[in-house]
């Protein structure tokens, strides 16, 4: 079963489009118009091209806030709140640096926001390690209580007031603004993301502490046993999660926005715990999965224009591919079982 | 009575009453939560239940004009979900928590789909009853009109609880939750029974959805649930899977939620967000309160073994 990691994922997608194609057709529209738009929108033209991986770039920063703290067993679905505390650290800092050179405030912004992204997640690892307080649970409500605290600061006291439909901070300067690659319209985000994937596989694959993290995702117990200290690399693992989610904020608030405020929290930290499952929660496969994703995300301005469809089409078709997911998972590994042999 | 002193009543007042009206969909959710985590799995979807079972009950009782046919199609959508979430959950090598947030955003999907058309119409809502026509307290009549479905939910927390403790399906349910192993040996279909207990706590999450939208806050849009499915579990926990706890835990959530809205109606407009936040800190505080590295007492065996 060696392509098990890439079968299950494509069966799923395949069964999934098939089975949105029957729900739009119920809906009254052509399911083989629906996926040309979907094409079109997503992996059609360069212009295209250039708006999916813009949509991928948080996505795979937030994506590994749920795949890296799984290796230990745990699932932490609070990449929504990081990013959004990740984005108001990086809009404040953007703020504070706005006299300073463009390369410092940069840094700046990208730090605060891991920072404010990475203690939230830590958190919530410490509180599963040291309290037994579920992790899934408190992330959630972490989601929540980082949406309230922005809403309160960007409505009260760190309101432009010329932001009149939207509630915003101030600008961060359009020279302190993350630039684009080359001659195309995608942010370095991008970039950002691509590396902190390849960064963190090389972490996992290569390094004692990925060995460490293996061991206790394995054993709890054994790894006790040999001497690692579980709550340490629950709480770095956690910390690494979250601070990948929080430059997810800063790179929408520095590449996008220029300012913080509730666009912040549009479901990129939600859609990453379902590429974190796709990628089986391997760092190097949440790459292509995101570019997938982001892609649907990309295409469904379209599909929704084309076709006259609901905003929540897009949602159906992630639920679809989430539980198709979840069955093919399942059906390969009773296929395995059968053989006699572990996928 | 002073200006002064009669607000603060009136925000007591409104926390009350909303204790009772914002609690009733904790009240169901939560239920069957426990209900499902008795039988040992952990139901994450049934925010997605509650959003698909305001949609559908509101749908229903705008077209068939009665608001409990609605209450009843709201249920019937929560148990095919928890089929759903059963059937997946008992294959090898499947997470109940991932399938819960699979279906947590399936569920809410197709209800923003399906429910595009129910923003418009006005469906007939729920019956009240007066319990405040005695007082000439406007806001405390308000805060005593009583929803039918909360009066069920309060007779069904005790009934529950006496199903666990002496009813025969009870005994097979806490069986199946504490050990696979020993249900086996008392000839019990594990699979069936968590199957049958995930579509039962399925039906109640459904009923919870149509009290928001046939009774309060009432008519549907996207924005109608604000997580009060996930937080049921975390209710649960607090409640340590015993259901008269859950009636109190969801008073207690209700007041909390209601909060916010209540210190703006008296003015206390600085705040909003932060109040709104409220039930989540709580939720949070006590979860850490509640939990420690010991196993909980009152946890179902097969959730304390992983």
């Amino acid at each position: 079963m060696a392509f098990a990691p890439f079968l299950i994922p494509l069966t799923a997608l395949l069964l999934s489009l098939a089975l949105f194609g029957v729900f739009v057709s119920l809906a009254g529209a052509d399911a083989l118009a629906v996926y040309h738009s979907i094409y079109r929108g997503a992996f059609g033209t360069w212009f295209s091209w250039q708006n999916t991986l813009v949509s991928a770039a948080p996505l795979m920063l937030t994506a590994l806030c749920t795949a890296l703290p799984a290796r230990l067993g745990l699932i932490v679905i609070g990449g929504e709140g990081a990013m959004v505390l990740g984005g108001l650290a990086a809009a404040l800092t953007g703020l504070v640096l706005i006299d300073a050179n463009a390369w410092l405030a940069l840094t700046g912004m990208a730090l605060a926001a891991m920072l404010a992204g990475g203690l939230l997640i830590g958190l919530v690892g410490w509180l599963r390690h040291s309290r037994n307080v579920n992790e899934t649970i408190s992330s959630l409500l972490f989601n929540y209580i980082s949406i309230a605290i922005l809403s309160f600061l960007v409505i009260g006291m760190l309101r432009d007031p010329e932001t009149l439909n939207k509630p915003s901070t101030h600008h961060i300067g359009e020279t302190h603004m993350l630039g684009a690659l080359g001659e195309t319209s995608i942010h370095w985000g991008f970039a950002y993301g691509v590396i902190a994937c390849v960064i963190l596989w090389l972490l996992y694959k290569r390094t004692t502490f990925g060995f460490a993290v293996d061991m206790i995702g394995g054993n709890v117990r054994a790894a006790r046993l040999s001497g690692l200290s579980v709550g340490r690399n629950i709480f770095l693992v956690c910390l690494m999660g979250g601070a990948a989610a929080g430059l997810a904020g800063m790179v929408e608030v520095a590449a996008v926005h220029g300012r913080a405020n509730t666009s912040l929290n549009a479901g990129y930290g939600y859609e990453g715990i379902l590429i974190a499952f796709a990628a089986r929660h391997h760092p190097l496969a949440i790459i292509p999965m995101a570019i997938l994703f982001g892609g649907i995300r990309a295409a469904s301005g379209l599909m929704q224009r084309d076709h006259d469809l609901p905003d929540a089409t897009g949602l159906v078709l992630q639920g679809m591919i989430f539980i198709l997911l979840l069955a093919s998972e399942a059906v390969f590994a009773r296929l395995a079982l059968n053989k006699g042999f572990k996928a | 009575m002073n200006g002064e002193e009669s607000q603060w009543l009136t925000v007591l007042i409104a926390v009350l009453g909303g204790a009772i009206r914002v609690g009733t969909p904790f009240l169901f959710v939560s239920l069957g939560e426990c209900l499902t985590e008795k039988s040992g799995r952990i139901n994450l979807g049934l925010e997605g239940n509650l959003i698909m079972g305001a949609m559908a009950g509101y749908g229903v009782a705008w077209i068939t004009g009665s608001a409990w046919l609605g209450v009843l199609a709201a249920g019937a959508t929560g148990v095919v979900l928890g089929f759903v979430h059963a059937l997946l959950c008992q294959q090898p090598r499947v997470n109940d928590i991932a399938v819960g947030i699979a279906l947590m955003i399936l569920g809410t999907g197709l209800a923003f789909f399906i429910g595009k058309p129910l923003i418009q119409p006005t469906a007939p809502h729920l019956p009240a009853l007066h319990l405040g026509a005695w007082s000439d307290n406007p806001a405390l009549r308000a805060a005593l009109e009583i929803n039918a479905l909360f009066i069920v939910g309060v007779l069904l927390a005790p009934a529950m609880a006496w199903f666990f403790r002496s009813s025969r399906w009870g005994l097979a349910i806490r069986t199946v939750g504490e050990s696979d192993d020993a249900a086996r040996a008392m000839g019990l279909n594990v699979n069936l029974v968590r199957m049958l207990a995930t579509m039962a706590g399925g039906f109640l999450a459904g009923v919870g959805g149509a009290f928001l939208s046939l009774y309060y806050p009432g008519g549907w849009s996207e924005g109608l649930s604000s997580g009060q499915g996930l937080m049921a579990v975390a209710l649960v926990i607090f409640a340590r899977w015993d259901p008269m706890r859950c009636l109190y835990a969801s008073l207690l959530f209700g007041g909390a939620g209601a909060l916010g809205p209540s210190l703006q109606a008296v003015g206390v407009t600085s705040g909003y967000y932060l109040f709104n936040a409220a039930p989540y800190v709580l939720t949070l505080i006590l979860m850490i309160a509640a939990s420690s590295t010991k196993v909980r007492s009152g946890m179902p065996g097969s959730l304390a073994a992983r």
